[in-house]
């Protein structure tokens, strides 16, 4: 993520690797710790953690398996896909590159792409930085002989060099009955699977059940922007997941962890599932906007426990019929993320005689009963407003002409919420139409309950 | 070979003075014939604002536009109602023909919210109909709305109080409802056309009321008594339909 000052990672009081900044300042990797610092007095030094790297490609296995569901690790920093069956799929390797590379940077992740036709040749060329994609076997060998012995990895670079060889085709040139006594058979396999010549088994990796990923903040935030700008890395991530699993989700859950003060929750719900990373942060930024924070934000996690399957959408054959439709859940989506879930619901019809009974809020476009009743008003007041009533005429800016009734309504007994009410409709002196009731009590207060519009 | 005359006719740019402006789309029919041949399109204009201010709540603001909420929520269309000032409330909805599943109700607590909730639900493209209670809205932001039902395609419905005749608006259709002794007067203060001096009338919402006879009130035969002590009111009813829009 980027910082406003230099920045490098440190393991054992050396430098591991460090940014352009801090490159700027002629800081290097193996650098000591001191006199990096002599060098860079700002530097931004961090101890590295094994454990987030961990997480880190994990992550990433989980997010590639959009592209091949093989999907293999190789700790500590490779991600091994075998792609040869989803060339058709996504139109050719350099297709899927392209993919890959848009997909680690908005995740905020620098990457090193090889495509090679075995997994430990595409490996070592990763490793080497080399950038080549070669889809054809008998290149392979030309190839791989350029390369620096230290992609083996192996703890015997130092010792091969020392006999002559400073790259891959001086070992292959070597007579491999000699090597093999001197270095071990581990070594002459490895170049051997290298080139196709030994199998290369590998582990797949299983996606996980749910959805979890963290991220750091370089500083601490507290505006909308930023926060969102560090959400958007997890949300591609979670896209990639989901697009791995052909799912869709309906909740998420953002937790922002502050100082001291327990994590900020911020919980997200869809009305359809939905899987694309650009629809949840436009969501996510409504209510980034909207929420209080008691503290600046140290880290952001992003869990999704419920993943439900997702058709893929037919493409329409004249695209302006989509336009024409309009996305209805999308809508009542963004209106929640700022108005709240509360303030956006549809209405339906419950089978109870009561007025304030009858009309209940409902989900939008769920299924609802139909009822007959009774002439009711287009409006009901929410809590009745209590009328004046002069010479036993009830008063609303005026007499009110009673133009039908009594309709009784005496009923609810069972729950405690019982009424016994006589309803009329009413015409007021400016004629509007007016839905009023008397208590069927003693007092026999007049009430004002609805208005026909 | 046609005349001149008839040729430009035909041509959808050129309007005389004289009738009604000629419209891209066709209007939602309001179900009142009167109402119909006097609005260009012949019914309400879609894709485009309305204005309806009526002189005080209850003479039938929401009655005029019953039929056509019908007709869109019958081709499953949404109709959304921002802000309304009371509860709607669904047995009348129902009563009116409206499919209840298609409507949706976003309550706010601000005026700019509720702007904001009309303007994204006219841009979305996803309803049919967008009726809005907004209770101060300046001329920037009734233009700002103009374009989103035109960028939407839909019926936008603004109610507004009757002062707000005398402010200028970018709708294209503005309508005064005032009662008369006669019934609910619609006086169109702006249409696309030739202007209408004469209000327009439609009977009154308690007619058929009134017609049944004043006095005594008319009775309703239903009645919903479950105890028995007052079951003789309910049953000394006389019968009487009544059939309100």
């Amino acid at each position: 993520m980027p910082s406003p000052e230099p920045c490098a990672v440190a393991e054992r009081q050396r430098l591991l690797v460090c940014d352009a900044k801090a490159a700027a300042r002629g800081l290097r990797a193996g650098m000591p710790v001191t006199a990096a610092l002599a060098l860079a007095p700002g530097l931004r030094l961090r101890e590295r953690d094994a454990a987030a790297e961990t997480e880190a490609l994990l992550g990433i296995a989980a997010w590639a398996m959009q592209c091949t569901p093989s999907v293999a690790l190789d700790f500590p920093d490779l991600v091994l896909l075998e792609v040869s069956g989803s060339l058709k799929l996504f139109g050719g390797s350099g297709e899927i590159e392209a993919r890959l590379r848009q997909g680690l940077a908005a995740m905020g992740y620098s990457e090193r792409l090889a495509a090679a036709p075995t997994a430990r040749a595409a490996s070592w060329f990763a490793r080497a930085g080399k950038h080549c994609l070669i889809d054809d076997a008998a290149l392979l060998e030309g190839e791989l002989c350029a390369l620096p012995l230290s992609v083996l990895q192996c703890g015997e670079e130092e010792a091969l060099s020392s006999i002559g060889a400073g790259s891959i085709g001086d070992l292959l040139a070597l007579p491999r009955d000699g090597l093999a006594r001197r270095f071990g058979q581990g070594l002459l396999d490895a170049l051997d699977q290298a080139l196709g010549r030994l199998p290369d088994p590998r582990g797949f990796c299983v996606l996980p059940e749910k959805f979890c990923a963290a991220i750091e903040l370089p500083a601490e935030a507290t505006q909308a922007e930023a926060l969102l700008f560090a959400a958007k890395r997890l949300l591609a991530q979670l896209e990639g997941f989901l697009a791995a699993r052909a799912a869709g989700t309906r909740h998420l859950r953002l937790s922002l962890s502050h100082r001291a003060a327990p994590a900020t929750q911020i919980e997200l719900g869809l009305v359809a599932a939905c899987r694309e990373a650009t629809h949840f942060a436009l969501l996510l930024r409504e209510r980034l906007q909207q929420t209080a924070l008691p503290e600046p934000v140290r880290s952001i996690a992003l869990e999704v426990r419920a993943i439900e399957p997702l058709e893929h959408s037919n493409q329409s054959l004249f695209s302006d019929e989509l336009r024409e439709e309009g996305n209805w859940p999308r809508l009542i989506e963004r209106l929640r993320s700022r108005l709240g879930a509360a303030a956006v619901h549809g209405i339906g019809l419950c089978a109870d005689h009561r007025p304030e009974r009858a009309s209940a809020q409902a989900e939008p476009g769920a299924r609802q009963l139909a009822l007959d009743f009774n002439l009711r008003p287009f409006w009901l007041l929410e809590r009745p407003q209590a009328l004046e009533e002069n010479g036993s005429i009830p008063w609303h800016h005026g007499p009110l002409k009673l133009l039908a009734g009594p309709e009784r309504i005496e009923s609810g007994w069972w729950d405690g919420a019982d009424m016994a009410r006589d309803y009329f409709i009413a015409r007021a002196a400016d004629e509007a139409l007016l839905w009023v009731y008397r208590e069927r009590s003693p007092v026999g207060a007049w009430y004002l309950h609805g208005i026909f519009s | 070979m046609p005349s001149l005359a008839a040729e430009l006719d035909q041509h959808p740019g050129i309007w005389r003075g004289g009738e009604l402006a000629r419209t891209a789309c066709p209007g939602i029919a309001t179900g009142f014939a009167a109402l119909d041949a006097e609005l260009p399109g012949g019914g309400w204009p879609c894709a485009a604002l309305t204005e309806i201010l009526p002189q005080h709540e209850g003479i039938g603001e929401l009655r005029i536009l019953g039929p056509a909420l019908a007709q869109l929520a019958a081709q499953g269309k949404f109709i959304a109602w921002i802000a309304p000032p009371y509860l709607p409330y669904a047995p009348a909805l129902a009563a009116a023909g409206i499919d209840l599943e298609r409507v949706v109700i976003v309550k706010t607590a601000r005026d700019g919210d509720s702007l904001w909730a009309a303007e994204q639900a006219l841009r979305s493209a996803a309803c049919g109909g967008v009726l809005a209670w907004p209770r101060d809205i300046r001329f920037a932001q009734l233009r700002r709305l103009q374009l989103a039902a035109e960028d939407g395609r839909c019926l936008a419905v603004l109610f507004r109080h009757t002062q707000a005749a005398r402010e200028p608006s970018p709708a294209v259709l503005r309508i005064a409802l005032a009662t008369s002794a006669g019934g609910l007067a619609l006086s169109i203060l702006k249409r696309r056309g030739a202007p209408l001096s004469r209000p327009i009338l439609l009977p009154a919402l308690s007619a058929p009321l009134a017609a049944a006879g004043s006095s005594p009130p008319l009775r309703f035969d239903a009645h919903v008594v479950d105890s028995t002590t007052s079951a003789a009111a309910a049953a000394g009813s006389i019968s009487a339909r009544l059939a309100l829009a």
